[in-house]
């Protein structure tokens, strides 16, 4: 409907292929034409990655990036979902705590670093909690407006049919505001990524975020930087698509067709 | 003699609008769905048309060829003897919902298609305009703050506001209350009336055509054949418990294929 | 007993805060400072004229990191979410590089621009970047068929209909779109100070602890990032309440 004619099926494969090529070519002539010794083409990446892949240093430090984002992110949805749904419902108790929320929402997760090392020390349990901070807020955030934003006559439909308050919440609430949960804990996924490198860069000597930074200090290996971003990146777009393939679920998407 | 006279009428002189042969085939997951078959019918100048058929039979695709929003497979349609390539300032689209623009007030939505106007002229337009579809006091308003009624008026002041020569409803009133609905009906005669535009409206309610048309055209479910157009031969104001009016009502009840008793 | 409504919250932070206070009090020897330290650390700050100098230090790089990336993804995103085919081309090479950690540039920017005010701008840039063209993509999607159709009616030339039509129906999905990603962009900026500046608040935080651990100037350093981060947000937050820009909300 937007524009033109509408593209057939071969194009949505030609005009990506196309664009990726025209930006390998761009990178690769780039590096020619500037004569740098530094940064690395497109090709001794691709070398990097191999090599990477090789010395299982690759494998060890995805798996770290995950479990920290993984235990992180799971406190921050057990303790997160609760509390804003509590706050959703109850506009007493969201009255009397949001301020305090709001105070501590900007303060960026990297800033707790000093301190959540004075908590934790060195080393996993720092780079877990700073995951934590960083994914918590946007969650409560997304639960305390999908509940107050629920219709009122859901609400009263499910009182009608005798629900107590607690199923009201289960049954009705939940559900409800389900589709805006999703989103704040998509939201929240990113940020954990984007953090747990940050911590890793910082406060723990293992993980992606560490690979980038130590290839780099240790002898300008520009070529094993970029195939560590590539990889950073490329785990992100796969966790932000598996949070996706939840959005599309039947019973969660309504949120999603509805919205426009 | 006479014959001739009839003839030469049909050529030219007085049908507006002329669509002949048109159809209609959309592309759905690789398979052609036809959504129109063979749609003739003309229109003169400022006759009202209603077009009916049971829901999802193709009404609104059909509007949207003849404004310009959709492109037809095949047969034609002319307008003065020109063939529509597009949407045109011309002939205006009246939007069943959300058809005013809700970053706009009242009068920057009547004044949307009058920038290429003088200043003075822009405004005094707008004034009438806003007085015609009484929205009086609501100049400065945003769409949020006006009723369904008064966001439909509304875009009939935008559209009027252009001064088309047709304009192109699109079940306008198929989201209002019932009341609304009437109170509608009327402003709309009232303001067919005194302004004299060729109107096409599309609508599933039996009474509001038969309230309403010069004539209606009858479409069968889908893919949309025509299968009659009746002439409503009652005078307005027209008095909807004659026995004249419930007999065209009947009929119009029996094309589309309901029986007239619940 | 019945508080006003503004007393709640007030009393619920002095709560916490004297919990924290006579927590730090009965462990004497802690690093880390207790809220009357806190308050001594930002005064102390002040004293020295570094706070004002690091706020403004962080603030201009976040307006011109924030900045550019907003004059430069905004119009693409548009076009492209506009042009079928060009969202196509783009989309898959998007998808990678967004969720690339802006931080993960460091190495990168360093090695382009050195250590200084630029390094952290384009940290900034990229991590603004991305977020902005994706919504000003959707917002293009997102624009109701029905005024698109009402636009074309009206016979608008494409200029006239990008100002008056396209604009005006994708405000209110950027304007959120952009409170998100300053959010992002104040994130970004503290941990680049850490790592690739010596100046502004982030560099505030790690200078204060590694000379010489001094957590109250740590914490005076993390409360100034709250606040501000807060007001950015509360900025952006009366923008998107503009009457003719909050049009979305309130018609469903």
């Amino acid at each position: 409907m937007i524009s033109m004619t509408k593209p057939r099926v071969w194009e949505s494969f030609f005009w990506p292929t196309i664009a990726a090529a025209l930006l390998l070519a761009v990178w690769h002539y780039s590096v020619v034409f500037s004569g740098t010794r530094v940064f690395p083409s497109p090709m001794s990446v691709r070398a990097g990655v191999s090599e990477l892949l090789q010395q299982n240093v690759l494998w060890a430090d995805i798996g770290d990036s995950l479990r920290r984002v993984a235990v992180g992110f799971c406190a921050a949805i057990l303790i997160g979902i609760p509390l804003g749904l509590w706050l959703g419902w109850s506009a007493a108790a969201n009255q009397v705590v949001n301020p305090t929320l709001q105070i501590l929402r900007p303060i960026s997760p990297i800033a707790w670093i000093p301190v959540s090392i004075i908590f934790f020390g060195v080393g996993d349990r720092a780079a877990i909690f700073l995951v934590f901070l960083a994914s918590v807020f946007p969650i409560v955030q997304a639960c305390v407006s999908g509940v107050s934003s629920v219709s009122p006559v859901l609400r009263s439909a499910g009182r009608n049919f005798g629900l107590s308050t607690s199923q009201l919440l289960r049954r009705v609430i939940f559900p409800a505001a389900l589709p805006q949960i999703l989103v704040g804990v998509r939201i929240a996924l990113g940020i954990a990524w984007l953090v747990v490198v940050a911590a890793e860069m910082i406060a723990v000597d293992s993980g992606l975020g560490y690979l980038v930074i130590d290839s780099r200090n240790s002898g300008k290996r520009y070529d094993l930087v970029v195939a560590a971003m590539l990889m950073i990146g490329i785990i992100g777009l796969i966790l932000d698509f598996s949070i996706r393939r939840v959005e599309r679920i039947k019973s969660v998407r309504w949120g999603f067709r509805n919205a426009s | 003699m006479a014959s001739a006279e009839i003839v030469a009428e049909a050529a030219g002189t007085a049908s507006k609008l002329r669509i002949q042969h048109l159809g209609k085939v959309f592309e759905r997951d690789g398979e052609a769905v036809s959504a129109l078959e063979d749609i003739n019918f003309d229109v003169s100048a400022g006759e009202f048309i209603c077009i009916v058929g049971p829901s999802g039979c193709g009404k609104s695709t059909l509007l949207n060829v003849l404004a310009g929003f959709l492109s037809s497979t095949s047969g034609s349609v002319t307008i003065d003897g020109e063939a529509v390539s597009g949407p045109d300032p011309r002939r205006i689209m009246v939007f069943q919902e959300r058809g005013v623009f809700p970053w706009l007030t009242v009068e920057g939505n009547i004044a949307f298609g009058l920038s290429k106007l003088p200043r003075a002229e822009r405004e005094e337009r707008v004034a009438h305009y806003v007085q015609t579809v009484r929205l009086q006091g609501f100049e400065n308003a945003y769409p949020s703050d006006l009723s369904g009624g008064m966001k439909q008026r509304l875009q009939v002041a935008r559209a009027l506001a252009v001064n088309p020569d047709i304009l192109y409803l699109d079940e306008p009133f198929g989201a209002l209350d019932s009341i609304t609905r009437v109170i509608m009906r009327g402003e709309l005669l009232r303001i067919w009336q005194s302004e004299r535009r060729t109107i096409l409206f599309v609508t599933h309610d039996i009474d509001e055509a038969v309230q309403l048309a010069d004539r209606v055209v009858v479409l069968s479910s889908r893919p949309a054949r025509i299968k009659d157009i009746l002439t409503i031969d009652i005078p307005h104001p027209r008095n909807i418990s004659s026995p004249r009016y419930l007999q065209l009502r009947d009929e119009l009840l029996k094309q589309i294929g309901l029986a007239y008793e619940i | 007993m019945k508080l006003p409504f503004w007393l709640r919250p007030v009393l619920f932070i002095a709560v916490l805060l004297a919990v924290w206070q006579v927590a730090i009090d009965r462990h004497p020897g802690q690093l880390l400072p207790a809220p009357t330290g806190v308050a001594l650390g930002i005064l102390d700050l002040i004293r020295h004229g570094l706070l004002l100098k690091y706020v403004v230090a962080s603030l201009f790089r976040v307006t011109w990191g924030f900045g550019l990336a907003a004059l430069t993804a905004i119009p693409l995103g548009l076009m492209l979410g506009w042009y079928r085919r060009g969202e196509m081309a783009f989309y898959p090479l998007v998808q990678v590089f967004r969720p690339i950690s802006p931080l993960a540039w460091i190495p990168i920017a360093i090695l382009w621009f050195g250590v200084g005010d630029l390094a952290a701008i384009f940290l900034i840039f990229v991590g603004c970047f991305f977020p902005l063209l994706l919504t000003a993509m959707s917002a293009v999607h997102n624009i109701p068929a029905v005024y698109i159709n009402a636009g074309r009616n009206f016979g608008l030339s494409s200029s006239a209909f990008v100002s008056r039509v396209l604009y005006p129906a994708v405000v209110p999905q950027l304007l959120t779109g952009l409170r998100i990603t300053l959010g992002i962009a104040w994130l970004v900026v503290v941990a680049a100070e850490m790592i690739a500046v010596s100046s502004g608040l982030g560099f505030l935080i790690v200078d204060a602890r590694n000379a010489g651990n001094r957590y109250d100037l740590v914490v005076a350093g993390m409360v100034m990032i709250g606040v501000i981060g807060l007001l950015l947000d509360l900025v952006m937050r009366s923008l998107e309440r503009v009457r003719s820009f909050h049009w979305s909300t309130s018609e469903g």
